[in-house]
C-alpha cells in the first residue's frame, strides 16, 4: 500500500514538475518581459513531436523513427520551439502589443491541425506510441522507476531554474524589466526593446518546448488532443496563482493548481454519475476561469509576488539609505 | 464548383463580417483584443435557442415554418430578444471584469489576460448548460434554390446575406452620421480629449459593448441557423474573425466586413482546392501575410 501511495506521489509530483518547466517558459516571456503568449499549448506541442519524431524506434507509419537518445530528442525539441517562436516574435513583436497575442493563438491552431492533418508527419488523430521513457529497463519495480523519473525531472527543473535565475540577475535580465517598465527609458539608454524582446520570447518558448518534450517522454505517446487550449489556461493559472516575475513562484503554483486540479477531477469522478462527468468537467473549467480572473482583480501579484532588486549585491536594507540621502540632496536649493 | 465555392464563402464571410465589426469596434474605443467575443457569438446563439424554443413551447403555432425558411416566427422574436441579452452579457462582464480593470489602470495585456479567462469561463458555462451536442433551431429541411451559373442556396443562406448587408449598411451611416457614431470616433482617437470636451465616455464604451454584442449574437444566430450550434463555435470563428479585424483595419467598419468578406471566400476557396481539413489554417496565413505586407490593414491608418 505504502509503495503504491510513494510511487504515485512520485509520478503526480513528475508531471506536475513538467507542467513547472512550462511555467518557467511561459515566465520569461510574460512575467519578465511582459510578453502575452495565448499558444503555449502550440509551442509545448512542437517540443513534444520533434523529440518524439527523433526518439521513437523506426517506423513505417510516419516520419521518423531514427531511435535517436533521449537527451537529443528533448534538445531538438527545445530548439525547434525556440525556432518557432523567434520567427512569430519577429513578425509581431514590432507591431502593437496584443498583435502577438493574436498571431501566438493562431499558433496553437494551427499546430493542432498540422499535428491531425499531417498523418505522414505527425501519426494524426492517433498521434505517436513507443516514446522510449528514461529507466525504462526498471519498469519491473514502479518504485524505482518513478523515483528515479522524478530525481530526473527534478534534474531537469533545477537546471532550468538556476539558468533562468542567472539570466534574470544577469545584465541582460535588467535591460529585460527595464524595457518591461518603461520603454522609453530604456531605449534612450541604448537598449534595443525589439531584439531584447525577441530574444527572452525564443528562449521562454525554447523551454516551453523542452518541457513538452519531457512531459511526452513521461506520458509514452503524443497525441492532438494532449494540446488543446485548456492546457495553455492551466499553464496561465499556474503562472498568475504562484506569483508572475518570480521563478520559485511558477514552481510552486505549478504543483498547486496541478494539485487542485486533479484533487477535483477524482472529486467529479467519485461524485458524479458517469453520464454527467462530462458537463461536470467543464464545470471544473469555470472554476479555475473565476479564480483566474479573480487573481487578477484582486492580487495581481500572485501567491509569491516578484522580487524588486536591482541587484543582489545591494543589501535592500542598506539601500534605503543613500536613496533617502540623493532624494534630500536633490531637494535642497 | 468554383461559383458554388463563392456562394459558400460569401454567406461564411458575412458571419464573420459582422462578429468582426463588434471586435474592430472594441479594439478600437477599448483598446484591447478581446478574446472572448467569439463566446458572445456562442452565447447569442444559445440564448436564441433556448427563447425560441421556450416560444415555441408556449404556441406551437410559432414553430410552424414562414414562408419559404426552415424556421418559424419563435426565431426572429427570439432574436431580437437575444440580441438585448447578449448586450446584457457584455455589459455585466464589463462592469464585473473590464471595466473593474480598467479602474485600477491595468495595462492592455492584463485585459486581453482577463478576456481570455472569461472566454474560457463562459465556453466551458455554455458546455455544463447545453452539453457538447450540436443543436438546431429547426428540423426542417431546406432545398437550395438554383439561382443560375451553377449557383444554389436555400433561402435561409440568402436571408442571411441580405440581413448582413443591411446590418452593416445601418452601422456605418451610425458611425459617420450621427452624433452617438461622432463621440464613437472621437473617444476611439483620444479617450482624455473626448472626456474633456463633454462627451460622456462611459457611455460610449457601453454602447460600444451593446453594439459589438448585438452584432455578435445575430452573427452566432446566422452561423446556428446556417450550420449548426455548438459551445464551440465561437471559439473555432475566433482566429477568422481577428484575421478580419486586422485585414480589414483596426476601427473600420466598412473595413471589417470587407475583409470578413475575402477571409470567407479564400476558406471556401481553400476547401475546394486543398481540402476541408486545413480550412482552420486559411485565416492564420491571412493573418501573417497581413502583418508582414501592411500591417495597418486594408482601410485602417498607419499606427
Amino acid at each position: 500500500m505504502s509503495v503504491e501511495l510513494v510511487s504515485y506521489g512520485a509520478f503526480f509530483l513528475t508531471i506536475a514538475l513538467t507542467y513547472a518547466i512550462m511555467c518557467l517558459g511561459l515566465n520569461v516571456q510574460w512575467g519578465q518581459t511582459g510578453l502575452f503568449n495565448v499558444g503555449v499549448a502550440g509551442f509545448v506541442a512542437i517540443g513534444a513531436y520533434v523529440s518524439a519524431i527523433l526518439t521513437t524506434p523506426a517506423t513505417e507509419s510516419h516520419l521518423g523513427g531514427y531511435g535517436m537518445p533521449i537527451v537529443i530528442g528533448w534538445l531538438g525539441g527545445a530548439l525547434a520551439a525556440a525556432l518557432i517562436s523567434f520567427l512569430i516574435g519577429a513578425l509581431t513583436i514590432r507591431l502593437r502589443a496584443d498583435y502577438l497575442a493574436i498571431a501566438t493563438f493562431g499558433v496553437a491552431v494551427v499546430v493542432q491541425l498540422c499535428a491531425l492533418n499531417l498523418e505522414p508527419v505527425t501519426g494524426g488523430p492517433f498521434g505517436i506510441g513507443f516514446i522510449p521513457r528514461p529507466f525504462a529497463g526498471l519498469a519491473g519495480s514502479p518504485l524505482a522507476f518513478s523515483l528515479l523519473n522524478l530525481g530526473v525531472l527534478i534534474a531537469v527543473v533545477a537546471a532550468v531554474y538556476l539558468s533562468l535565475e542567472r539570466l534574470v540577475r544577469s545584465p541582460w535580465g535588467r535591460v529585460l524589466r527595464a524595457i518591461r517598465e518603461d520603454e522609453t527609458a530604456a531605449f534612450a539608454l541604448g537598449k534595443n526593446a525589439v531584439r531584447f524582446r525577441l530574444q527572452a520570447f525564443a528562449i521562454g518558448g525554447g523551454v516551453m518546448g523542452l518541457a513538452g518534450a519531457v512531459h511526452a517522454h513521461f506520458i509514452g505517446f503524443v497525441a492532438p488532443d494532449n494540446y488543446v487550449p485548456i492546457l495553455t489556461f492551466q499553464v496561465w493559472a499556474m503562472l498568475i496563482v504562484g506569483g508572475s516575475g518570480n521563478n520559485r513562484g511558477a514552481i510552486l503554483g505549478a504543483v498547486l493548481v496541478w494539485g487542485v486540479w486533479t484533487a477535483s477531477a477524482a472529486a467529479i469522478s467519485v461524485l458524479f454519475p458517469p453520464e454527467q462527468q462530462a458537463r461536470a468537467a467543464a464545470l471544473q473549467i469555470v472554476m479555475v476561469g473565476l479564480a483566474l480572473c479573480a487573481v487578477l482583480l484582486l492580487r495581481p501579484r500572485g501567491l509569491l509576488g516578484e522580487v524588486r532588486v536591482v541587484s543582489r549585491y545591494l543589501d535592500p536594507s542598506a539601500r534605503r539609505f543613500p536613496a533617502q540621502e540623493i532624494a534630500t540632496d536633490a531637494r535642497k536649493p | 464548383m468554383i461559383a458554388q465555392a463563392i456562394m459558400d464563402g460569401l454567406i461564411a464571410g458575412a458571419m464573420i463580417g459582422l462578429g468582426a465589426i463588434g471586435i474592430t469596434l472594441t479594439y478600437s474605443i477599448l483598446r484591447f483584443a478581446n478574446f472572448a467575443h467569439g463566446e458572445l457569438l456562442s452565447w447569442g446563439a444559445y440564448i436564441a435557442l433556448a427563447l425560441s424554443d421556450g416560444l415555441g413551447y408556449l404556441s406551437a403555432s410559432l414553430m410552424l415554418p414562414v414562408g419559404p425558411f426552415s424556421f418559424g416566427w419563435s426565431l426572429p422574436l427570439a432574436a431580437i430578444l437575444a440580441v438585448a441579452l447578449t448586450g446584457t452579457l457584455a455589459l455585466l462582464a464589463d462592469a464585473l471584469l473590464f471595466g473593474r480593470l480598467r479602474a485600477k489602470g491595468g495595462t492592455i495585456i492584463i485585459m486581453v489576460m482577463a478576456s481570455f479567462g472569461a472566454a474560457l469561463t463562459l465556453r466551458s458555462l455554455l458546455e455544463f448548460l447545453f452539453s457538447t451536442k450540436p443543436a438546431y433551431y429547426s428540423k426542417a429541411l431546406q432545398i437550395a434554390l438554383p439561382l443560375g451559373g451553377e449557383m444554389r442556396a436555400t433561402p435561409d443562406q440568402l436571408l442571411t446575406l441580405g440581413l448582413a448587408a443591411v446590418l452593416v449598411i445601418a452601422i456605418h451611416l451610425l458611425l459617420t452620421r450621427s452624433a452617438t457614431g461622432r463621440s464613437m470616433r472621437a473617444v476611439s482617437e483620444n479617450q482624455q480629449l473626448a472626456g474633456i470636451v463633454g462627451i460622456d465616455v462611459r457611455r460610449i464604451i457601453r454602447i460600444v459593448w451593446l453594439l459589438g454584442a448585438g452584432l455578435a449574437c445575430v452573427a452566432g444566430i446566422m452561423a446556428g441557423l446556417v450550420v449548426q450550434i455548438r459551445p464551440h463555435m465561437g471559439h473555432d470563428l475566433l482566429l477568422p474573425l481577428f484575421a478580419a479585424a486586422i485585414l480589414g483595419g483596426i476601427g473600420s467598419v466598412p473595413g471589417a466586413m470587407l475583409a470578413g468578406l475575402i477571409v470567407g471566400l479564400s476558406e471556401a476557396i481553400a476547401v475546394q482546392v486543398i481540402g476541408a481539413e486545413w480550412r482552420a489554417a486559411v485565416a492564420f496565413v491571412i493573418l501573417v501575410a497581413v502583418l508582414l505586407t501592411r500591417p495597418q490593414g486594408l482601410l485602417g491608418r498607419a499606427a
